[in-house]
């Protein structure tokens, strides 16, 4: 959405961050293990070649998540991690890519004074943050947020699964803004050595879609980042692999610097993979 | 979906009630929920190739229903007013619990699913659940958490002899939330051949209607053996309340949302006339505890807030920021933050009243039913008993037995010696 707010922040928009070549979007649990920590590896990320921050805003009942995300959501909550931190943590961010709420609906829906998305919203634009994946919360019951997020310039991301149906995909379709994730396999988050044979076909059906494709589920090295590309996706959607190092990090009490290394360079590898997936006709 | 008409017994059929319920689940679930609602609106309501005629003879036949509505006489004449106890601890497996997973597990076969994936808190829900599957024949997995399987191992035995697998979950305080989380996860995982048999009256659209349906035989008997037996409707009717499957069990046909064809002519009119009275587990004090993200009871029909958890809107028991806190209860089956959201829409309309008592409340009435009528009651129902000291309706009053008290027997021992509770017997005929 490419409202003057967006310039005054100095950041893109999100749709914009899959123009030029496949975007990488990497998600990390924000306060695991603690905002400083997250700080500075976001700042790696974003050295690596990530185009769009997803950070996490941990919920106590994290239903989607496989062990290792339900483990650093453990780990930053334990460390204090609340909403009101959240957003102060956002608003010292100092990266010029679009930062994605990733949360659980009842947090947007009980801060502030009144019940409802809007306050949630309002303070997220307000620190920076340009749009929302709430994964407990289907486009039948989004109409709230959907409306909230229209009046305050955010995007909402909604998540295509492999048993999503062609007239849920319609509705979906019709709401959504910014990208569309497309979840790779069934299940939960959490990384895995193969890409699923899903990922192609359900690439396959969003042809025609007008918004950016990225695929997340499963991808962790720079090989599936390419393959995913080369089914046809727009960007790939990481996350328990970068969680993984970051928890050995927090096990072995290694420094944060040590540690954003890791992450920059897992982000340069799964950046260049992604690049090096598109077809080379389809160049851009 | 086809489905936005109000329906006939004025339950919106999108699974709302009032500012209540819906579908908040990820997208990756919402076509298995949309099947779901579909098979639920054809057999269930609609006894499509008779599965309603069959899950009424089975429930008979294997469950043993109709259970008795007895009279309490001894507690009768303490309390000067006509006690009744509906008898679900008398139903196969000792819990109400059975009318449930029976018809869920039956309603699968009909859909042609070929795994069948559940929660339980106390290991009731699990034993039903794996009672029913040995019986229907389908595959069944258990998650429970880790702490619950330790602490009711002889309903951990007991599914394992019906040949299901039990997963211990180890995240968390490890109980039934957790439980929760992790079989909801399982169905999201194997969506295509699983049915989830959810354990209450929770969850997204259609459970919190579906269960309450397969519940609501406990108030549709219990509306004709009133009559038959009292002459009367009771005055009121007294359940315990966790997620609720036993309350709105006992509440459901005379709410007048209980909508299982083939019922007794007018036994599922609304009764305005009945008191409801849903008792919650007061734990050892009300409230929440912000600092450590704990609640010290499982009271969030009298004390919890409006909000968004395994898949409904509802009132849960939250810190101001929304996560979910940890509940409390000396009844494994009524610890738990949130509630059906039927539960709390009744209560906002003042149709249901929420009512609490303690643990050591429950422990004495425990020992009280025990001592008084021969009944052991389990300690979910135990509070129920409770409320019958704070009763001041006049006229016959009926306590729904959600199930029989067993399975506590180490837990009520153990707690009545810690905290000397009155009217608990000595154990001292056992050796030292």
């Amino acid at each position: 959405m490419s409202d003057a707010s967006d310039a005054t922040r100095g950041r893109s928009d999100l749709a914009a961050a899959f123009d030029d070549e496949p975007a990488l979007v990497s998600y990390v649990a924000a306060g695991d293990p603690s905002p400083a920590a997250t700080e500075r590896y976001v700042e790696a990320l974003v050295e690596g070649g990530t185009d769009v921050v997803e950070l996490g805003l941990p919920f106590s009942e994290p239903v989607a998540e496989g062990t290792t995300i339900q483990n650093a959501i453990k780990r930053a909550l334990d460390a204090g991690m609340t909403p009101d931190v959240y957003l102060d943590l956002v608003d010292r961010l100092d990266v010029d890519v679009p930062i994605v709420c990733m949360t659980y609906y009842n947090l947007i829906y009980q801060f502030g004074e009144e019940p409802g998305p809007e306050e949630f919203v309002a303070a997220a634009a307000e620190a920076g943050i340009s749009g929302f994946v709430v994964p407990d919360l289907p486009v039948d019951e989004s109409g709230p947020l959907a409306e909230a997020c229209r009046e305050h310039g955010l995007d909402l991301v909604f998540i295509v699964a492999p048993t999503t149906t062609e007239e849920r995909l319609e509705r979906m379709l019709d709401r959504t803004t910014g990208f569309v994730y497309v979840q790779g396999r069934l299940g939960t988050t959490g990384a895995r050595d193969e890409v699923s044979d899903d990922t192609p076909d359900a690439l396959a059906r969003l042809r025609d879609t007008d918004a950016p494709k990225a695929v997340g589920f499963g991808i962790s090295s720079g090989e599936q980042a390419r393959e995913v590309v080369a089914s046809g996706a727009d960007g790939v959607i990481v996350g328990s692999a970068y969680v993984d190092i970051v928890a050995e990090g927090a096990e072995a009490g290694d420094p944060t610097s040590e540690v954003a290394d890791r992450l920059r360079a897992l982000a340069d590898e799964l950046k260049t993979g992604a690049v090096a997936g598109v077809p080379e006709p389809e160049h851009k | 979906m086809s489905t936005q008409d109000e329906a006939t017994d004025g339950t919106q059929r999108d699974g709302t009630f009032g500012d209540y319920g819906g579908q908040y689940v990820p997208e990756v679930l919402m076509p298995a929920v949309e099947e779901l609602t579909d098979a639920y609106e054809r057999y269930v309501l609609g006894n499509e190739d008779g599965f309603v005629d069959d899950f009424r003879a089975r429930i008979r036949e294997f469950g043993g229903r109709p259970t008795p509505l007895s009279h309490a006489e001894n507690l009768s004449a303490q309390y000067g007013t006509d006690v009744y106890l509906k008898r679900e601890d008398l139903l196969h497996g000792g819990a109400h619990k059975l009318n449930n997973a029976l018809g869920q597990v039956l309603l699968a076969k009909y859909m042609g699913k070929e795994r069948i994936v559940a929660e339980t808190g106390a290991g009731q829900h699990g034993t039903a659940t794996a009672m029913a599957c040995a019986y229907l024949d389908m595959p069944c997995e258990i998650y429970m958490g880790r702490t619950d399987v330790n602490r009711q191992r002889p309903n951990v035995f007991r599914m394992r002899l019906h040949d299901a697998d039990v997963n211990p979950v180890t995240v968390g305080s490890g109980t039934l939330k957790e439980a929760i989380n992790e079989t909801m996860r399982d169905w999201a995982t194997n969506v295509e051949d699983t049915h989830y048999v959810i354990g209450s009256i929770v969850g997204p659209h259609p459970f919190p209607s579906m269960v309450r349906d397969f519940q609501a035989i406990i108030s549709e008997e219990l509306r004709e053996q009133a009559r038959d037996q009292i002459g009367r409707l009771p005055e009121a009717v007294v359940a315990c309340a966790g997620g609720g499957s036993n309350t709105m069990g006992a509440f459901g046909a005379f709410v007048g949302s209980a909508s299982l064809p083939g019922h007794p002519e007018g036994t599922h009119e609304p009764a305005p006339e009945v008191d409801l009275l849903a008792v919650e587990a007061g734990g050892s004090s009300l409230g929440v505890d912000e600092d450590e993200g704990y609640a010290p009871n499982s009271a969030s029909l009298s004390t919890g807030t409006e909000g968004v958890l395994h898949g409904a809107r509802t009132k849960l028991l939250q810190t101001d920021d929304g996560q979910i806190v940890e509940s409390h209860s000396v009844s494994a089956g009524l610890d738990y933050a949130g509630v059906g959201p039927e539960l709390a829409h009744l209560v906002d309309e003042g149709r249901v009243q929420p009512v609490n008592v303690d643990d050591d409340a429950a422990l004495e009435a425990f020992h009280r039913l025990s001592r008084e009528e021969g009944i052991i009651p389990a300690l979910e129902t135990s509070h129920a008993v409770a409320y019958l000291e704070h009763y001041e309706g006049d006229g016959p009053v009926v306590v729904n037995v959600s199930g029989r008290g067993d399975k506590d027997l180490d837990t009520v021992i153990e707690e009545s010696a810690a905290k000397d509770i009155d009217g608990a017997p000595t154990m001292e005929v056992f050796e030292e």
